[in-house]
């Protein structure tokens, strides 16, 4: 069994390592113990902004040290960062390009028992919108590491979503990532099961249960979803005929819309898209509730079997 | 002040020439608001600010005032007044600080000025630098929920390198502030909310000028200058008309106006 991590506390232990750096100004909205700046806030209190219940605020506070040459975090709950403050972002952030990085925990279902007003099922596709913003969504505690140093070292404006619950721990050094290059986790020709974030667990799971009878699947982890791998994406639909996306998110504006988007211009290829059908959340467990909405790694298996047969 | 008020007279009756020629142009525009801030950013730019400083137009529908005085200090050629708002142009319709040399801060969605000031005071401030901070803000804008997050921030982290100024014209799109959602009281309100405030007439250049000298001497919390203008300000038949808060004036009103400046060749 692997270990199992939150990316959120990967994201606030990483955050203390690159807060060596004087040029980096933590901001959260009286979330901290849950978003993981704590840990940040108590190394380097004279960089931590505390903005109270306050997330327009914050966006546009976090925009004002960008354009003095500081590069702030801003951490709240993924839909508070792209739903309240979504004219924040787009306005005082993304339109004048500035070095933001907005990092968002508690995205999609798995936030549980608050329930539908509090789950993001459409933080991808609101970021998606917005021109200048990078959208990523890191799989496990590595890779939010690795999406941390790549947000550092790319100017401009990232949204990096985050999830609340403890998920395996997937990969280590030997794995290569590169931001904005889709990492293809398993070969496979019979069809390609594009996953994103915690989604790439179920997605490996899936791949075993269905390799037993037979179907080879490649599996993609889209820890980019924008700019998004068009290579990659396009080589899948020719190479293996059916691809299969699956998000903790809506259909609707998602990895699996931006992938449809893709392949119906450059290379028309059939498409299944699992997640959130165009509907909000509800209080349950997180494996109630992937189970409920047909995330999991069996509801995966039964769904290319239908559709293979 | 170190210069004459005939120096500054002369800088705002050129601003209001621009200001009127450039919407006559454009075809489209902010007059109204634009004209009531001419003696609040003449003072800022022609005697307040020092290198370094930084100025967010809250209100970035006044960007044509903003414009007319970034060419006059030489950001950019005066000839590119004329081709605001059109197609390529460095010149948006409302400040946009990627296109346009001089301008600190994209704005023009209201409410959303302020906060990017305050980060800035708060950057200035963690690099120990002296480096002030204004922003101008329009009455109507603080019917925005945002603007008052961003009162509490400034005043919780004590931004005593920040100025806001209020150009309160009593004007906005629909009608007067009052009939639209009343602003009663706005100097009680940022009293309450524990900044310095001050109220001066926001066309008497001296007044404007001395009163932020008095608010650089303010330590420990951010200063409010609510400045009372007129909307239209120095054109007759724009003054305190509504309805020039968003119409650009036809051929035969830009001469009008231009006659009422002096000045006019």
């Amino acid at each position: 069994m692997n270990e199992l991590i939150a990316t959120r506390d990967a994201y606030g232990e990483a955050l203390v390592a690159l807060g060596e750096s004087e040029e980096i100004f933590v901001f959260d909205a009286d979330l901290s113990c849950a978003t993981k700046t704590e840990h940040f806030a108590a190394k380097y209190p004279e960089r931590f902004f505390q903005m109270g219940i306050a997330e327009q605020d914050m966006m546009g506070t976090a925009a004002g040290t960008a354009v003095m040459g500081k590069t702030p975090f801003v951490s709240t709950f993924a839909l508070f960062a792209t739903g309240r403050a979504y004219e924040q972002v787009r306005n005082s952030i993304a339109y004048p390009n500035l070095n933001v990085k907005i990092a968002a925990s508690h995205s999609g279902i798995t936030v549980g028992p608050d329930g539908g007003s509090h789950q993001s099922v459409e933080d991808i596709g609101l970021m998606r919108l917005v021109p200048n913003m990078k959208v990523v969504v890191p799989a496990d505690a590595y890779e939010t590491r690795k999406v941390l140093e790549a947000a550092l070292e790319i100017e401009g404006p990232f949204y990096i979503r985050l999830g609340r619950n403890p998920v395996p721990v997937l990969f280590n050094d030997d794995y290569e990532y590169e931001f904005g290059k889709i990492s293809t986790l398993t070969d496979g020709s019979d069809l390609t099961i594009a996953a994103t974030g915690i989604m790439v667990t179920e997605a490996l799971q899936a791949a075993k249960l269905l390799k037993k009878d037979g179907i080879n699947v490649r599996v993609l982890n889209v820890h980019t979803i924008k700019p998004l791998d068009k290579e990659t994406i396009i080589k899948a639909a020719e190479e293996t005929k059916l691809i299969v996306s699956v998000e903790e998110h809506s259909i609707i504006g998602g990895l699996g819309a931006a992938i449809c988007e893709l392949l119906c211009e450059q290379r028309p290829t059939p498409v299944v898209r699992m997640g959130l059908n165009d509907t909000f959340g509800q209080s349950g467990s997180p494996e109630e509730l992937l189970e409920y909405y047909g995330l999991t790694a069996d509801n995966i298996v039964k769904r290319v079997k239908t559709v293979l047969a | 002040m170190s210069k004459e008020l005939e120096y500054f007279k002369s800088k705002t009756d050129m601003i209001r020439r621009d200001i009127i020629t450039m919407l006559g142009e454009a075809g489209s525009g902010h007059p109204g608001g634009s004209l009531s801030a001419v003696e609040i950013l003449s003072s800022l730019y022609y005697e307040l600010m020092e290198k370094g400083d930084k100025f967010v137009l809250s209100k970035g529908h006044s960007a044509p005032a903003l414009y007319s005085i970034l060419a006059d200090k030489g950001y950019f050629a005066k000839k590119e007044l004329m081709t605001l708002r059109k197609l390529g142009s460095i010149l948006q319709g409302h400040p946009d600080m990627k296109k346009t040399p001089g301008v600190h801060f994209s704005t023009g969605s209201l409410g959303q000025g302020l906060s990017a000031a305050n980060g800035m005071a708060i950057a200035a401030k963690y690099d120990k630098s002296d480096q002030r901070i204004y922003v101008l803000l329009g009455d109507g804008e603080l019917q925005e929920g945002q603007i008052w997050e961003a009162v509490m921030t400034a005043r919780h982290r004590r931004l005593d390198n920040l100025i806001a100024y209020v150009d309160h014209n009593n004007l906005q799109i629909d009608g007067s502030c009052v009939e639209v959602k009343s602003l009663d009281k706005i100097k009680e309100k940022f009293l309450s909310f524990g900044w310095g405030v001050f109220t001066i007439d926001g066309h008497d250049i001296k007044s404007i000028i001395e009163t932020t000298r008095k608010a650089w001497q303010v330590k420990g919390k951010p200063v409010c200058i609510i400045s009372n203008t007129i909307k239209g300000k120095g054109i007759s038949f724009m003054e305190d008309e509504v309805g020039w808060h968003g119409k650009a004036p036809s051929k035969e009103e830009v001469e009008l106006a231009l006659k009422e400046l002096k000045g006019v060749e």
